[in-house]
């Protein structure tokens, strides 16, 4: 791996006497589409909010487009972008007011703001809605305005956390689209998901985690090959003899 | 420090107070709608001077005294006070006992020869013969014992010092009477009412902090280049703001309710930057709400740890409280700012006098230390 975006060495969380992330170590390639996988408390988000400078870890390191979390947080702040879990918007403002709030955050000129904006409303389809009070969104809506935010400042490496939960199978795949074409664009995406087939359909590689350990990392095709089953929900279960949403 | 990022958030926190019903409510109309309800209940709508029922016992009849006639005339002269007279003390307290009036005023027997030998030697208090006119006041009621006292004196002052002016003319009490009319429960009340606005703000700031920490805004906010200098200045700005609009809607609302106190304009802006730097302390005690509430819920209530003895040991609610209750108040900021204001505008002092200064000094330490622990505070929890 000539140029690695996100460097994780010995990656470790602990929460008073709960262990969320144990001993995780990866890198993922600059323009890489890579997917967390596992269970809802597996320690996806954790990992998430280590690299974004939210939490500190309670051992290892990890790197971001080169600089230390720990030590160049600054950095790091300017060249990523974060779609949350939680549809964190403000339902008080308008869609078009929610993003200049980012975009003016990220010092963005006027101008590109305005374009970008204008660019990721149409991409997402929110264009009609964009005057309109976000308490008035559906739930849908919210989320992809959530994505919208997460990249209006052009970031170079995004962080997707589950950013299709809620939607409905045609926005989902909308979305899809959009991730896709992302990565064309040469964007490094760290996605974490539960949706196998999300993973299946979008990622070049992905890493299994469970209980806070990486417990396998390669991309889908490979990681189906080698277990000899039919798609990622099957390898999780011969990996951990459950299935992945059993305790959504 | 970027400015971009702090007109932002400052915009944004704005609109929040504006597109929310209830902080919009809290915030503004709430002052408002107070300010017009006790404005109207305390005399400072239309024609609305308050009058107040007062018993009068002459005691100073054993040798006819013209003296105690005309200061009855005097009282009598103000349209503010409706006299009675009485002959006798017992019969004054039974009917203020029964609330058909609201003070007696007992003129002692020696009223003349005091008044006498005041003018004598009015530059020699060793000849002066003391005596003192009593008021008996109506306990049940606030306005009573807050508004009729200094309404007596100032009659009595005046009718004194004109006395000594206009020796030995006939005493006129005109100009006494006109001035007096100024004087409603409204003007004792104001000062009191510009703290009271800004007291609500602990609420609303409590309940934002824990709104935006609970949907994840603040976290989502953590996330961008955005220093937590950045945050918090952009935050204790869009406050300052709020604040300002509420003293300048009080003070309209207080103007057309009849509060027209007879000062210089450095004194409105002494007392709006006053009011500001208090409003400091207010987020102050927002920020350690937020600190200790786990949700907007909570902060809501939690916020009444503070608001309520700010509001009742600070405020005109104050004046009318126990001496213990007084002596607390020293404690809070806005015993400070209503004390300052009520000596700019009622007591008639300078920006530059000591006691003025005294509060400015008070409230400016306090207020920057409440907002420096709320800040130190919320940080040390809840990552900014």
């Amino acid at each position: 791996m000539k140029n690695p975006a996100i460097i994780i060495e010995n990656l470790q969380k602990k929460f008073e006497d709960v262990t969320a992330v144990d001993g995780v170590s990866l890198q993922i390639e600059d323009g890489e589409l890579f997917g967390l996988l596992g269970p809802n408390g597996a320690g996806k988000t954790t990992i998430i909010n280590i690299l974004c400078g939210l939490i500190r870890p309670t051992k290892g390191s990890c790197k971001v487009g080169g600089y230390d979390v720990q030590q160049d947080i600054v950095k790091v702040k300017d060249l990523i972008g974060v779609c949350p879990q939680e549809t964190a918007v403000y339902s008080y403002l308008k869609g078009s007011e929610n993003v200049d709030l980012f975009g003016n955050l990220y010092s963005m000129n006027k101008q590109i703001l305005d374009a970008r904006r204008a660019m990721l409303f149409e991409t997402m389809g929110l264009t009609a809605e964009a005057n309109r009070q976000v308490g008035k969104y559906s739930g849908g809506m919210k989320r992809r305005l959530s994505l919208i935010i997460s990249l209006i400042h052009d970031p170079r490496i995004a962080f997707l956390d589950e950013p299709t939960v809620a939607m409905d199978p045609q926005t989902r795949h909308a979305v899809w689209d959009f991730i896709k074409d992302l990565k064309k664009k040469g964007k490094t995406i760290i996605l974490t998901t539960h949706y196998m087939e999300e993973a299946e359909e979008l990622c070049d590689r992905v890493g299994i985690i469970d209980h806070g350990k990486l417990i396998a990392l390669d991309s889908p095709k490979e990681l189906i090959s080698r277990n000899r089953v039919k798609n990622l929900e099957d390898v999780f279960i011969k990996l951990t003899g459950r299935k992945i949403r059993e305790e959504v | 420090m970027k400015l971009q990022r702090m007109v932002a958030l400052t915009k944004k926190e704005l609109k929040k107070t504006i597109r929310q019903p209830a902080a919009l409510f809290m915030i503004f109309l709430f002052p408002v709608v107070f300010v017009f309800a006790f404005g109207a209940s305390f005399g400072g709508l239309g024609s609305g001077q308050p009058v107040y029922q007062i018993g009068v016992v002459n005691m100073d009849q054993i040798t006819p005294s013209q003296s105690s006639l005309l200061f009855i005339d005097a009282l009598k002269d103000t349209n503010i006070l409706s006299i009675q007279t009485y002959d006798d003390n017992q019969t004054a307290q039974n009917e203020l006992s029964q609330g058909r009036i609201q003070a007696v005023v007992i003129i002692p027997a020696t009223f003349n020869q005091s008044l006498e030998s005041y003018k004598t030697a009015p530059n020699d208090p060793s000849k002066w013969t003391n005596t003192s006119v009593s008021l008996y006041l109506d306990k049940g009621s606030i306005i009573a014992t807050q508004a009729i006292p200094p309404i007596i004196q100032q009659i009595l002052t005046a009718y004194i010092g004109q006395s000594q002016q206009v020796l030995p003319s006939p005493i006129n009490l005109k100009t006494t009477s006109l001035e007096v009319k100024q004087t409603s429960s409204l003007d004792f009340l104001a000062p009191g009412m510009f703290t009271f606005a800004s007291i609500f703000l602990i609420m609303i700031v409590a309940g934002s902090f824990t709104e935006d920490r609970e949907n994840g805004m603040m976290k989502r906010i953590r996330i961008t280049p955005t220093t937590p200098t950045d945050f918090m200045l952009s935050q204790v700005l869009s406050y300052l703001v709020i604040a300002l609009i509420q003293a300048i809607l009080v003070f309209i609302m207080v103007y057309v309710m009849g509060f027209r106190p007879n000062v210089e304009p450095s004194v409105y802006v002494f007392a709006f930057i006053l009011v500001l730097i208090f409003s400091l302390s207010n987020v102050g005690f927002g920020l350690i709400t937020a600190t200790i509430s786990k949700s907007s819920s909570t902060a809501t209530g939690l916020s009444f740890i503070f608001v309520l003895p700010q509001l009742f040991l600070g405020t005109f609610v104050g004046a009318s409280l126990s001496s213990a209750a007084q002596i607390a108040g020293k404690f809070v900021p806005s015993y400070y700012v209503t004390d300052a204001l009520t000596s700019l505008f009622l007591r008639g002092a300078s920006v530059t006098s000591p006691v003025v200064l005294l509060d400015f000094a008070a409230v400016s330490i306090s207020c920057v230390a409440i907002l420096a622990v709320g800040i130190l505070l919320y940080g040390k929890y809840y990552k900014i």
